[in-house]
């Protein structure tokens, strides 16, 4: 996948959760991620479209987005509550939006976003579309990005150079 | 002064009505989306609105379209994730005042808040 894709979302999320949070993140070195199980519990999906499609996942341990939401709404939160999905949903969509607007050449749309709380549970994607996770660790714990998209733009100047 | 605060996520709207409340402003309506504000326009009457861009069932920029078609001079301040200079030229088009992409300190909404309301008293 292109680093043009990747790096953006290194400086969204750090970007997002100092000025949100006031909490610096730390980025691990990004790897390709073969299955489709989530890395950890709690997920906040967001997808794209337009010259850039797929979906993004920010992946995070119960406890570390029980601490994280706290931080965000100023209070104790159960994952149970809607205030729990709808801060982190609102966290991905800063982190998504602040992303697509740091790519060079590319128009994307990104929807509205959904939250999923369990264990290993599975965001499906489409077939051929890499996903790469980018490890972050905060002082209120690990998290990952999951960024699962292709360049379809970049796609079609190829297929249309074949043709 | 009334504001009407047009955002899907609770947790914004809190954080905004904070803001708002650290400035003096305390009477403020919520909305979830573009067609719950339209809804709460008329009983309500807001004299500044902060929207959101993406929202479910009707986002912000078809919402401030529609609001421009009834009312050309209250202040709109568009907050929202949308960067791109071309998104921000659409909203500007659009009828939007002033421009806050998140994520924001509350120092900088509080500042886009004061310099629009002082540019519509002006105006």
């Amino acid at each position: 996948m292109d680093p043009n894709l990747i790096t953006p979302f290194m400086q969204s999320v750090q970007n997002v959760f100092s000025t949100m949070l006031q909490l610096p993140v730390e980025i691990g070195e990004p790897a390709v991620k073969a299955d489709a199980a989530t890395t950890y519990d709690v997920s906040g999906i967001i997808g794209m479209s337009g010259d850039v499609v797929g979906a993004v996942v920010l992946s995070f341990p119960k406890e570390t987005a029980e601490r994280i939401v706290a931080l965000f709404t100023g209070q104790d939160t159960s994952p149970e509550d809607e205030d729990f999905a709808d801060a982190i949903g609102e966290l991905v969509n800063m982190v998504a939006g602040g992303a697509k607007g740091m790519f060079q050449k590319r128009q994307a749309s990104i929807s509205c976003p959904s939250v999923v709380i369990g264990k290993s549970h599975i965001v499906s994607r489409p077939k051929g579309v890499p996903c790469i996770s980018i490890p972050c660790e905060t002082d209120c714990g690990s998290l990952c990005i999951e960024v699962g998209i292709r360049d379809a733009a970049a796609d079609e100047e190829v297929q249309s150079q074949a043709a | 002064m009334k504001i009407l605060l047009v955002e899907d996520s609770k947790t914004m709207r809190n954080i905004e009505k904070s803001v708002l409340a650290q400035l003096g402003y305390t009477e403020v309506e919520e909305a979830v989306d573009g067609q719950d504000a339209l809804k709460k326009l008329s009983d309500f009457q807001p004299e500044l609105l902060l929207v959101d861009w993406n929202m479910p069932n009707m986002d912000g920029l078809s919402f401030v379209k529609a609001y421009r078609q009834m009312n050309k001079a209250t202040p709109v301040i568009m907050v929202t994730t949308e960067s791109e200079k071309a998104r921000v030229v659409e909203a500007i088009k659009a009828g939007v005042n002033n421009y806050v992409v998140k994520p924001f300190t509350p120092d900088l909404l509080s500042q886009r808040i004061n310099e629009t309301l002082e540019k519509c008293k002006a105006a």
